[in-house]
C-alpha cells in the first residue's frame, strides 16, 4: 500500500512523499487522529538547529506526540477503531538495567527518522498502548510529554531521601505545569512551590502550594527536591537558584533542553552532597504509568485540558504550517493538530 | 452497510503493452491495482471489497491479493462488465446476491489506477454519500478548459472558477443508483462515460468532495513513469 508521509524539507517547508508499506508483515497500522508540536519539533521547523543537524535530519516527518485509531492488525493485539497512544521511542534491543529511552541504539520518531505526520503509522504493536475511550483525545494527544515528566518523577525515588517535603519546579512553561501537577498529584502531602517568570503564565498554576517569580524568592527558603524545567540559556540561572535553595543532599532533577553548555556551580553542589540527574524520553511504562494516574486521578485531567490552546484541522499542507506558526506564539500552552489530511 | 468496488474492468489499451492491462503493471514492488485494494482493505468502514476485473484476469488478481495481502473473506474477485457501468452494476449484482441491503446501503467505486486514493478522501465519500446520497471527487481545474464540437475551433470557453476534474471515488446508495439505471434508455447508458451521470441525466443531485492534485489516474505510459519516480524518489 501506499503511505503519505507530510515531511519538512527545509525549515518551514513541507512537501508530501510516499512510501510503500507492506500489509503482510506484523505490523499494526494506526491512523493519526490527535497530534501535538513539542518544542522540538519547533526547533526544526524554525530552522533552530546547526545547519549539519538539519541536513542530516531532514527531509523528515515531524511530531512524536498523539494518538490514533487502529485500522488495521494482522497482529491480533488490537481491535479496529481501539484509540492508542503512540510511543515514538523504538527500542532496537532489551537491557535489564539501561531504560529504553537511554539505549544508543534506540531510535526515536521525528528525531532519527520519520515522525506522525503521516497518513498511516506503522508500528510494532508494543508501540502502541490502548486509550480508554473516555479520555479527552486532545489531553492524550501529549500524553508523550507527560510520560517524560513523570518518567523524570518516578527515577527521583531512585535517589531522594524520605523526608523530603518541599520540591520546588522551575519553569513556568508546559513541562512545568505538567511535572508540578504530576507532583502535586502523586505527592499531594509535600508542598509543591513554583518559580516562574511570567506571573500571567503561573496564574495558571493553582493547584501549586506557592508560586515565586524568580527575582523575588524568599532569601532563607529551602527545597528539598528540585526540578528544572526552563531549558536554554536560561538553565544556567535556574540551576543556580536550585543549588542555592537545595537543603543538604537534596536532588536536582533535569529536564530543560538546551542547546548551549550549561555551566553549573559544582564547589556548592560537592559542599551540600547533592544528587544531580538528567531525564529525557520516555518509554512504554511510563506512558503506563501515565495512563494509571488519569484512571486513580480523573481531576488532572481537567487542569490537563486547560494546556490545550488552539486545535487546527490538518486538510492541507498550509494548514501544518498554520499550526506551527500558531505554536511559535504560544507561551503556556499546546497546540493540537485535528487530522484530517 | 458499506461496499467498494475497485474497478478494473479496463485492458489497457491505451498503455502501450497490449499483453498486460495497465492495472497490472508494477508500481514500486508491487502491481498498481494491489496498491489500490490495499487502501480499501485495510478502511474499516468496509462490508466487503469487491474488484472486478477481466474474467480471463481473475485468477491472476486472486493470486496477487493472496500472496501479498494474504487470504482474506474481505476481498472478493469477480468479473466486471463491457462498460464502466456494468462492471459498477456487476458489483451491485454480487452485493444483493450476497447480502440483505437497505436504501442507506453505500457502494464507493473507485479506479484501479488511482492508487494513491488517501484515507481522506474514502472517509469522506463514504459520509457524504451517506447523507446525501451520491458524491463525486472533484478537484477545481487548473488548465482552462475548452469545448469544440467539431476538433478544429473553439466552441466555447467555459468559466474555469465553475470547471472541476473529477477523480474518483464516486459514491451512491446502492439501491437509488440501480433504480436509476434501470430508468435510463438504451441511448443514454450508450454515452455514459461515468457513474455520477447516472444521477445527473435522472436530475439527481450529486455533491462534491475534495479530491487530491496527487490522487492520479495511472492511464498513460508516462503518468506510470511520473507515479513511480514519486514513489521511488524518497527511498
Amino acid at each position: 500500500m501506499i503511505n503519505t508521509i507530510y515531511r519538512l524539507v527545509s525549515p518551514k517547508q513541507f512537501e508530501v512523499t510516499y512510501q510503500e508499506v507492506d500489509l503482510n508483515e506484523r505490523q499494526v497500522m494506526v491512523r493519526p487522529t490527535h497530534l501535538s508540536i513539542c518544542k522540538a519539533d519547533q526547533r526544526y521547523y524554525l530552522g533552530d538547529r546547526d545547519p549539519e543537524i538539519l541536513n542530516e535530519k531532514l527531509p523528515m516527518a515531524l511530531i512524536h506526540e498523539g494518538i490514533g485509531e487502529v485500522v488495521y492488525d494482522p497482529t491480533g493485539n488490537f481491535q479496529v477503531g481501539d484509540l492508542v497512544v503512540l510511543i515514538p521511542n523504538i527500542p532496537q534491543e532489551e537491557d535489564d538495567f539501561i531504560s529504553e529511552n537511554y539505549l544508543d541504539s534506540s531510535q526515536f520518531r521525528s528525531s532519527g527518522f520519520d515522525g506522525y505526520l503521516q497518513e498511516y503509522v506503522a508500528t510494532s504493536p508494543d508501540r502502541i498502548v490502548k486509550l480508554p475511550s473516555s479520555l479527552n483525545p486532545e489531553v492524550a494527544a501529549f500524553t508523550e510529554l507527560i510520560s517524560v515528566c513523570l518518567h523524570s518523577i518516578c527515577r527521583l525515588e531512585k535517589v531522594s531521601h524520605p523526608h523530603g517535603k518541599v520540591v520546588g519546579v522551575w519553569g513556568d512553561g508546559n513541562v512545568g505545569f505538567i511535572t508540578s501537577l504530576l507532583l502535586k498529584t502523586i505527592y499531594p502531602h509535600k508542598k509543591v512551590i513554583v518559580f516562574g517568570k511570567n506571573l500571567e503564565r503561573m496564574s495558571y498554576f493553582t493547584f501549586a502550594d506557592q508560586v515565586y517569580t524568580i527575582n523575588q524568592i524568599p532569601p532563607g527558603l529551602t527545597i528539598d527536591e528540585a526540578f528544572e524545567c526552563v531549558g536554554g540559556i536560561k538553565s544556567q540561572s535556574a540551576i543556580e537558584q536550585i543549588i542555592e535553595h537545595l537543603s543538604p543532599e537534596g536532588v536536582i532533577s533535569l529536564l530543560g533542553v538546551s542547546e548551549y553548555h550549561i555551566p553549573i556551580n559544582t564547589r556548592l553542589i560537592l559542599e551540600k552532597g547533592l544528587f544531580l540527574y538528567g531525564s529525557s524520553r520516555s518509554g512504554r511504562v511510563d506512558f503506563e504509568r501515565v495512563l494509571d494516574i488519569f484512571q486513580k486521578h480523573p481531576l488532572i485531567l481537567s487542569y490537563l485540558e486547560e494546556l490545550v490552546i488552539e486545535k487546527v484541522r490538518i486538510r492541507k499542507i498550509e494548514d501544518i504550517k498554520e499550526a506551527f506558526e500558531r505554536d511559535v506564539s504560544a507561551d503556556l500552552g499546546k497546540v493540537i493538530l485535528i487530522w484530517d489530511k | 452497510m458499506i461496499f467498494a468496488a475497485v474497478l478494473a474492468g479496463g485492458m489497457g489499451s491505451r498503455m502501450g503493452n497490449e499483453e498486460k492491462p495497465k492495472q497490472y503493471m508494477l508500481l514500486g514492488n508491487k502491481p498498481i491495482i494491489l496498491h489500490t485494494i490495499e487502501k480499501f482493505h485495510i478502511h474499516q468502514d468496509f462490508e466487503k471489497v469487491i474488484v472486478l476485473c477481466p474474467k480471463q484476469w481473475i485468477n491472476y488478481t486472486q493470486d496477487l491479493v493472496d500472496k501479498h495481502i494474504g487470504k482474506s473473506n474481505h476481498i472478493v474477485v469477480i468479473e466486471g462488465g463491457n462498460t464502466r457501468n456494468e462492471t459498477i452494476m456487476n458489483a451491485i449484482y454480487y452485493i444483493e446476491d450476497n447480502y440483505d441491503i437497505d436504501a442507506e446501503a453505500v457502494l464507493v467505486t473507485h479506479d484501479s489506477v488511482r492508487p494513491f486514493v488517501t484515507h481522506r478522501i474514502i472517509k469522506e465519500n463514504i459520509e457524504c454519500a451517506l447523507k446525501y446520497q451520491a458524491c463525486d471527487t472533484v478537484i477545481p481545474a487548473t488548465d482552462t478548459i475548452v469545448s469544440s464540437q467539431d476538433g478544429v475551433t473553439i466552441q466555447d470557453i467555459p468559466n474555469r472558477k465553475v470547471m472541476y476534474q473529477g477523480q474518483t471515488p464516486q459514491s451512491f446508495r446502492i439501491l437509488k443508483l440501480k433504480e436509476l439505471y434501470h430508468k435510463l434508455t438504451d441511448e443514454e447508458r450508450m454515452v455514459l462515460t461515468d457513474a455520477a451521470k447516472i444521477f445527473t441525466l435522472n436530475q439527481e443531485k450529486v455533491y462534491l468532495v475534495d479530491g487530491d492534485v496527487t490522487n492520479i489516474k495511472i492511464t498513460y505510459p508516462y503518468d506510470l513513469k511520473v507515479a513511480n519516480t514519486i514513489l521511488q524518489g524518497n527511498r
